[in-house]
């Protein structure tokens, strides 16, 4: 589905990704770990097309179309989706309006009929129900007055309206008590099938207990430097990230 | 619904009315530019007007003579040769503009389409053609005429008026908005060509929105309107002034009076949706509009809502104020006003505290984008004796961009010291943080810029009539198109 190709990015001039190279099929869970500073949130950032981002080398391709050529709406609506680790508010932007907005303007893209009214709201309350987010919650405005944990599920949400065949979850778990973390994971679990894929971008092993990597990468200083099964995420745990660094 | 047969007969009725107007003496279509008392006696003549309205005309443009235009707004206002524009031209007579919808410029086209404007008024919107033409042949509007007349509402011209109900029209007219008040007042009131007047009588409440179907000012009277609003003890009207076609006018000063009177326990919703041509992307052209719009809670417990959209205009200047002199009286102003390219706006509002227990409340929203300048100016007045007066301001700025300007100058002026008076401002800008949350949710930045701005003009939008909330969040979209980027 996805393939990464020596890519090259920096930011403000200064290059952070110095040469990626991944491939993740279909309905696989990839894990993607690292200290501070490897490069983790700019390589998810590149993929939805940040433009403070510049990509200065290689390649990506998702479903046989070239993705750094696309803008970041398009990228959107051909599959690809970003649980951000700080969702931005948007006061006086009802979530209802929003995500309608989103739903329609992607199946036009498709070129589907928007939903009406009816439709939509019944979309709405199903996907509540499956993620598990409070109905408060989806009648307010984007973020607004969230907590942490909210806006988390709020992202988790607003995937399973938009149903992406790839989602990329940046540091999902920080700010997260074990509670929230469970239930987060839940609702990506239930969102995971056969036909999609998903990439966990996080610092511990803690959600990888919940979403388990079929893949683990370990991702330092720009490179990735370790790629092996989910013991790989077990290890770093007990024994941290410095051995990765001198090896 | 209007039948293709309507509309088919529609055009031939139209261009017929316009054949004959054209045949009349072209001499007295228009008069030559330039103002003197002549001019006045002129139009005064030519409306067939009685003597005391004639009186009221050289009394205003004998004192507008003795003044100067104000310089205190935060404008570039360039010089006006007041002796370079025509002061009357007759509605029916032959104009420059577009003969068919082909002639219409494709970009207008555009913006007709995406606001939703009918066909049949798209040509009376870029000055191709007399819109009482337009307005005449609407089948709904005789029947409309005939609801309001059962209740005994009078909703005509003001010219009408004066023919058919002079001593209404003289008792209020003037009363709210002197010639004396400032400059613009009185050059209106010398000169003024025509607008609505309106009067509720007791205990009546207006079954429909006035001027739903009237969004369309007759052409050439847009210049120098009057409005005249009048509702009696315990009545209710809602008043829709405007549209958001955009309108072309050849005539680039727009200088309105509005005035309102309401009386014991009466209400009188009046709501503004604006969208004159704001002039070019290099700010050149664009028409100035400067209006003086003041309502007067005369009766107890009366009350008076102002609610805007202002987007066009390259220049606007105006102030809808509310004098509360009636105990337990309300005022309201709601108002959002977006300036792009190089427009500038200096709005905001007056709310007068006199009676005792009165309330006003301010809620504006400006919306800045381009190089424009856009300032909040509002004053709240609490006399001696007006004893617990209340007041709620909030003025926000929205800034698309970083070559915009957004000033707010609230002004207090408390002389009692019951009053409660509260005053929030904020200021904000879209950040590049929430277009691309938006982006990668698969919504493109225009629409993006479109949510965001509708959601933060929201508070404002709500309160207008229904109709005309969804033509204006549509209007806002448009008006911001390009601003970011």
């Amino acid at each position: 589905m996805l393939t990464i190709e020596n890519l090259h990015a920096s930011i403000a001039g200064k290059e952070i990704l110095k040469g990626i190279n991944l491939t993740v099929g279909k309905g696989e869970v990839h894990a993607i770990m690292g200290p501070n500073g490897s490069g983790k949130s700019t390589l998810s950032n590149v993929l939805v097309g940040h433009p403070a981002y510049t990509v200065t080398e290689g390649s990506v391709t998702f479903c046989g179309k070239d993705l750094l050529a696309m803008a970041p709406e398009d990228r959107s609506h051909e599959g690809i989706f970003l649980s951000f680790q700080y969702p931005v508010e948007i006061p006086g932007v009802s979530m209802v309006n929003f995500m309608r907005t989103a739903v329609n303007e992607q199946r036009a893209y498709r070129g589907l009929q928007p939903l009406s009214a009816n439709e939509f709201l019944k979309l709405m309350r199903e996907k509540r129900a499956l993620v598990g987010l409070d109905s408060k919650l989806a009648n307010r405005s984007v973020n607004e007055g969230f907590s942490g944990g909210e806006k988390k599920r709020n992202e988790i949400y607003q995937m399973a309206m938009l149903e992406p065949l790839l989602s990329i979850l940046d540091e999902t778990d920080s700010g997260l008590d074990i509670d929230a973390l469970r239930i987060v994971a839940e609702g990506v679990n239930k969102l995971h099938t056969r036909e999609n894929s998903i990439i966990v971008i996080t610092h511990y092993q803690r959600l990888l207990n919940y979403i388990h990597p079929d893949v683990v990468h370990v991702l330092y200083e720009g490179r990735i430097v370790k790629t092996a099964g989910p013991e790989l995420a077990l290890e770093l745990e007990e024994r941290g990230y410095d051995w990765i660094k001198e090896g | 619904m209007k039948s293709k047969e309507d509309n088919k007969d529609l055009r031939q009725l139209t261009e017929e009315k316009y054949k004959y107007g054209f045949t009349t003496d072209v001499a007295t279509d228009i008069i030559e530019r330039g103002l003197n008392e002549d001019v006045v006696r002129l139009i005064s003549a030519k409306k067939g007007e009685p003597d005391w309205l004639l009186d009221f005309r050289l009394k205003a443009y004998r004192h507008w003579l003795t003044m100067t235009c104000p310089t205190w707004a935060h404008l570039t206002i360039p010089d006006i040769d007041f002796q370079a524009i025509s002061y009357y031209a007759d509605p029916r007579r032959k104009t420059d503009g577009p003969r068919s919808l082909d002639d219409i410029d494709p970009a207008v086209m555009k913006t007709f389409d995406k606001l939703g404007i009918p066909l049949e008024e798209r040509l009376a919107l870029s000055g191709g053609m007399a819109v009482d033409a337009v307005m005449d042949s609407v089948s709904v509007k005789t029947t409309f005429k005939e609801r309001l007349k059962e209740k005994g509402i009078i909703f005509c011209s003001i010219s009408e008026a004066v023919r058919e109900y002079p001593d209404l029209v003289r008792q209020y007219l003037g009363s709210v908005v002197s010639y004396r008040d400032n400059f613009y007042a009185a050059l209106n009131s010398a000169v003024f060509s025509d607008g609505s007047f309106v009067y509720i009588p007791k205990g009546v409440r207006c079954p429909m929105e006035l001027s739903t179907y009237f969004r369309i000012n007759a052409a050439g009277t847009g210049q120098f309107e009057r409005t005249l609003i009048v509702a009696d003890d315990d009545s209710y009207v809602s008043y829709l002034e405007g549209c958001t076609a955009p309108m072309r006018d050849e005539n680039q000063l727009h200088a309105a009076i509005v005035e309102i009177i309401v009386l014991d326990r009466a209400e009188v919703k009046y709501s503004t949706v604006q969208n004159w041509y704001p002039g070019d992307a290099e700010g050149k052209g664009g028409v100035y509009n400067f209006v003086t719009k003041r309502g007067h809670c005369r009766g107890v417990n009366s009350k008076i809502s102002w609610t805007q959209v202002e987007t066009g205009s390259a220049i606007t200047w105006k102030y809808p104020s509310c004098v509360l002199s009636g105990d337990n009286s309300v005022g309201e102003f709601y108002s959002v006003a977006v300036t792009n390219n190089y427009q500038q706006a200096d709005t905001g509002t007056k709310m007068i505290h006199l009676g005792r227990n009165t309330r006003s409340t301010i809620i504006s929203k400006g919306i800045s984008a381009g190089h424009s300048s856009n300032a909040y100016r509002g004053l709240v007045r609490v006399g001696e004796n007006a004893d617990n007066a209340r007041n709620y301001s909030q003025c926000d700025s929205l800034l698309l961009g970083d070559q915009c300007g957004a000033h707010t100058f609230p002004y207090m002026d408390i002389h009692n010291e019951t009053a409660v008076v509260e005053h929030e401002a904020t200021t904000s800008k879209i950040s590049e943080d929430q277009l691309f949350y938006c982006n990668q949710r698969g919504i493109k930045t225009e629409d993006a810029i479109g949510l965001i701005v509708n959601g933060y003009a929201k508070e404002v939008l709500n309160k207008l009539p229904m109709e005309f909330a969804v033509e204006a969040q549509k209007l806002l979209s448009v008006s911001l198109e390009g601003a970011v980027g």
